[in-house]
C-alpha cells in the first residue's frame, strides 16, 4: 500500500485488515469511534463481518465464540469499556484463545474524560480480570508503530494463543500521521483446537482432520487441572518474557538523566533532551514498547552507566509504570517521577523545568498542574 | 436378539452429574435425538451456560464452548457470524438467561441471530443451591427469599417466552414442558422445528422448556412433576408464541 495521511484509529482498522483481521465486534466509545465505523464499512468489501454488539461485556463474548472457531478476529474499546472486557478477557486467557484488543485510552477513573491518558497501565499489565494471567501488551509511540503492532499483536496472539492488547493514549487515535500499511499474509499457526464441528461418527473435525472433540472451555472445577493449565499458561509466559520484549533507547549512553516514558509522552521527552542538551545537560529515554513483558533489564542497564544520576518517569497517570521502572531499578539510582492527570497533556517546559530542579534533589514524586 | 432401543450416539457416555429427579437428562436427550436426526451433528456447535447445565459440553458428541454466565448467546453470535453453515445453539437456564444474560438474549433475538436457544426453565438458581430467580413464582420458597417470593419487594416472574417473542427478529418461539410423555413428545417436536427453521437460514429460534429441581424445591421427583403442572405452566402458558414459518 501507498503511503498515505491517515488517522490513527482508521490506520489500526486498514492494518488489522491488511494482515487479515476479518471478523470485528465492537460497541460504540470515544475516542475510538474510527476504528468500528471503518471496519464496518471495510469489513464486508474484504469478506468479513462486523457486529455492532449490544455492550462491551457482549462484544468480548462474541470475540470468544469467534476466536474459539479459529477466526482472526478483533475489538476495539477505551478504557471503561475495556474494563467492561475484563471478564471475557480473563475467559479467553483460561481458553486460550487468540484475539487483538486495541484500547485507546481516556481519562478515568470513572467516567473520566474522553481526552487521552495512560490511566490503564496497571489494568492492561497487572491483570484486569480475575485470576493468574499475564496479557503481552504493545504501547506505540506514534501511528505508523501503532500499525505495525497491531499485525504483529494479531501474529503473535495466534502464536501464542492468548489475548494480545494494543494500548495507545487518545492521541494517536486523533491524530493524522504519514504512514503506509504492509500487505502482510498471516502465517498458519496450529488451529487444530478450534470449535469448527466435528464428526462423532469418523472422529475428523469439519475441515477431514483427525482431532479429538473441540471444547473451548476455561472450567477446570478439578484444583489438580487448573494447576495443570496455570503451569500451562506461565510456561508460555516465560517464552513471551524471553522472546517478546521490546523497546527503544534513544541517547541514553553518557545520559546522566535517563527518562522512562511510552506512547505519546516518549515524544514530549524527546524534545526534553533536546532543550537540555541545549542547556548542557545530558539526557537519555529508554521507550518500553511492550509494556508487558517490561524490558526491565534495558532499563537497568541503561540506568546502571556511571553517568546516570537520575531515573525520571513521566507518564499521562499518577504514576502507574513508575512502579515495574522502580523494581527494574532496583534501587541503584533514584527514581523521581513527573506525571500529568485528569487527561492533561504535560509541556515540555514543565518537564524540563521538573529535571532541571530535580537534579539537586532525591527522589520526587510530583503530580505537575497544581 | 437384536438392540431395538438405545440412546442417540450424539449423547456421551459419560454419566450426568444432574441430581434425581432432574428434567435437564430428558431436555439433552431430545436436543442430541433432534441433531442426530436432522443429520447436521457434524456441523454443529453448542454453547453451554453458567449453572446446572454448565458441564454439557461433556455430555454431547459435538464441539461446543462454555460461556460466561449470562454470555451465551454473545458467543454463539461470534461462532456463527464466522461460520454461517455451521448449526449454532446455546443451552441455559433461568438464571443465567433471564437475570445476568437478559442484554445477550434479547440483543441476539433482536438482531434475528440465525441461532437456537433452549432455555430451561425451573424457577430457581440450581447449581448454587436454590436461590430466587427472575422466575421464580410469586410466594414460592428460595434460599434468598426464605418467606416466598414477594411481589411487593421483588416484582414478578418474568415472562420469557413472550418477551422474545415481541421482538421483529424471532422467527419461532414455543413454550413447552416435559413433566408428561405426550409434552416430552410436543418439546421434541418443537426442538426439531427450531432446528429445521436454522437448517433452512431463518431467524432466531428460541424455545422455553419447563423443567423441575427436586433437590432445590425440596420435593420428591414426583411431587415436583406435579408442582410443575399445578403451579409454572399456569404462570408460563405453553404454547407458540410466535412461528413466522406459518404452522401457528
Amino acid at each position: 500500500m501507498a503511503r498515505m495521511l491517515m488517522k490513527g484509529n482508521e490506520a489500526v482498522a486498514e492494518a488489522a485488515i491488511a494482515c487479515g483481521c476479518r471478523y470485528f465486534f465492537g460497541y460504540p466509545i470515544t475516542p475510538q469511534n474510527e476504528i468500528p465505523e471503518t471496519m464496518s464499512k471495510r469489513l464486508p468489501e474484504v469478506g468479513g463481518v462486523y457486529v455492532q454488539a449490544e455492550s462491551e461485556v457482549a462484544s468480548i463474548n462474541m470475540v470468544y465464540g469467534a476466536a474459539g472457531c479459529g477466526a482472526r478476529v478483533m475489538t476495539s474499546s477505551s478504557s471503561v469499556g475495556i474494563a467492561l472486557m475484563q471478564e471475557g478477557i480473563s475467559y479467553m486467557v483460561g481458553a486460550e484463545l487468540p484475539a487483538v484488543i486495541v484500547n485507546m485510552m481516556r481519562g478515568g477513573p470513572g467516567l473520566g474524560s474522553i481526552q487521552p491518558s495512560q490511566g490503564d497501565y496497571n489494568m492492561s499489565v497487572k491483570g484486569g480480570g480475575s485470576g493468574d494471567y499475564k496479557l503481552l501488551t504493545y504501547t506505540p509511540g506514534n501511528v505508523q508503530e501503532t500499525c505495525d503492532l497491531v499485525q504483529r499483536a494479531f501474529d503473535r496472539a495466534a502464536k501464542y494463543r492468548t489475548v494480545v492488547q494494543v494500548i495507545a493514549d487518545g492521541i494517536i487515535g486523533q491524530m493524522m500521521e504519514p504512514i503506509e500499511i504492509k500487505t502482510v499474509e498471516p502465517v498458519q499457526y496450529d488451529d487444530s483446537w478450534a470449535s469448527k464441528g466435528w464428526d462423532y461418527k469418523t472422529g475428523r473435525g469439519f475441515d477431514g482432520q483427525e482431532r479429538p472433540k473441540s471444547i473451548i472451555n476455561s472450567l477446570y472445577i478439578e484444583p489438580e487441572e487448573l494447576e495443570v493449565l496455570t503451569h500451562r499458561l506461565f510456561d508460555k509466559y516465560a517464552i513471551i518474557e524471553k522472546e517478546e520484549v521490546m523497546y527503544e533507547e534513544y541517547k541514553t549512553e553518557g545520559a546522566e538523566i535517563l527518562f522512562v516514558a511510552y506512547g505519546s509522552v516518549s515524544r514530549i521527552v524527546k524534545n526534553v533532551i533536546e532543550v537540555l542538551e541545549s542547556k548542557g545537560i545530558k539526557a537519555g529515554l529508554v521507550r518500553p514498547i511492550t509494556a508487558w513483558p517490561f524490558p526491565s533489564e534495558a532499563v537497568y542497564n541503561a540506568a546502571n552507566q556511571d553517568s546516570v544520576k537520575k531515573v525520571i518517569v513521566t507518564e499521562m497517570s499518577a504514576g502507574q509504570m513508575l512502579e515495574d521502572v522502580r523494581l527494574a531499578v532496583r534501587a541503584i539510582k533514584p527514581v523521581s517521577f513527573y506525571g500529568r492527570v485528569g487527561s492533561q497533556i504535560p509541556t515540555p517546559e514543565e518537564i524540563v523545568d521538573f529535571a532541571i530542579a530535580d537534579l539537586k534533589k532525591d527522589e520526587e514524586f510530583v503530580l505537575g498542574g497544581r | 436378539m437384536g438392540v431395538v432401543f438405545q440412546k442417540t450416539p450424539v449423547l456421551t457416555d459419560v454419566t450426568l452429574h444432574y441430581c434425581p429427579g432432574c428434567t435437564h437428562g430428558i431436555i439433552h436427550r431430545i436436543v442430541a435425538e433432534v441433531l442426530e436426526e436432522l443429520g447436521v451433528a457434524e456441523r454443529t456447535v453448542g454453547v453451554c451456560p453458567v449453572g446446572c447445565s454448565v458441564f454439557a459440553y461433556k455430555y454431547f458428541n459435538i464441539d461446543f464452548h462454555e460461556a460466561a454466565h449470562g454470555r451465551a448467546p454473545a458467543v454463539a453470535t461470534g461462532i456463527k457470524r464466522c461460520q454461517p453453515d455451521r448449526i449454532v445453539f446455546s443451552y441455559q437456564g433461568d438464571g443465567d438467561l433471564a437475570s445476568i444474560g437478559n442484554a445477550e438474549i434479547n440483543h441476539a433475538a433482536m438482531r434475528a441471530e440465525k441461532i437456537t436457544t433452549i432455555f430451561v426453565n425451573n424457577c430457581i438458581y440450581g447449581m448454587t443451591g436454590g436461590q430466587m430467580a427472575p422466575t421464580t413464582l410469586v410466594g414460592m420458597k428460595a434460599t434468598t427469599a426464605p418467606l416466598g417470593r414477594d411481589s411487593d419487594h421483588y416484582g414478578f416472574p418474568m415472562k420469557v417466552s413472550e418477551m422474545i417473542a415481541s421482538h421483529d427478529g424471532a422467527y419461532y418461539v414455543e413454550r413447552v414442558s416435559v413433566d408428561s410423555t405426550k409434552n416430552i413428545i410436543g418439546a421434541k417436536k418443537a426442538i426439531k422445528k427450531a432446528f429445521q427453521y436454522q437448517v433452512e437460514g431463518k431467524g432466531f429460534t428460541f424455545i422455553e422448556v419447563l423443567s423441575t429441581c427436586p433437590s432445590n424445591w425440596a420435593k420428591t421427583p414426583v411431587e415436583s412433576i406435579k408442582w410443575l403442572q399445578e403451579n409454572m405452566i399456569p404462570a408460563f402458558p405453553l404454547g407458540v408464541k410466535k412461528d413466522k414459518g406459518g404452522e401457528a
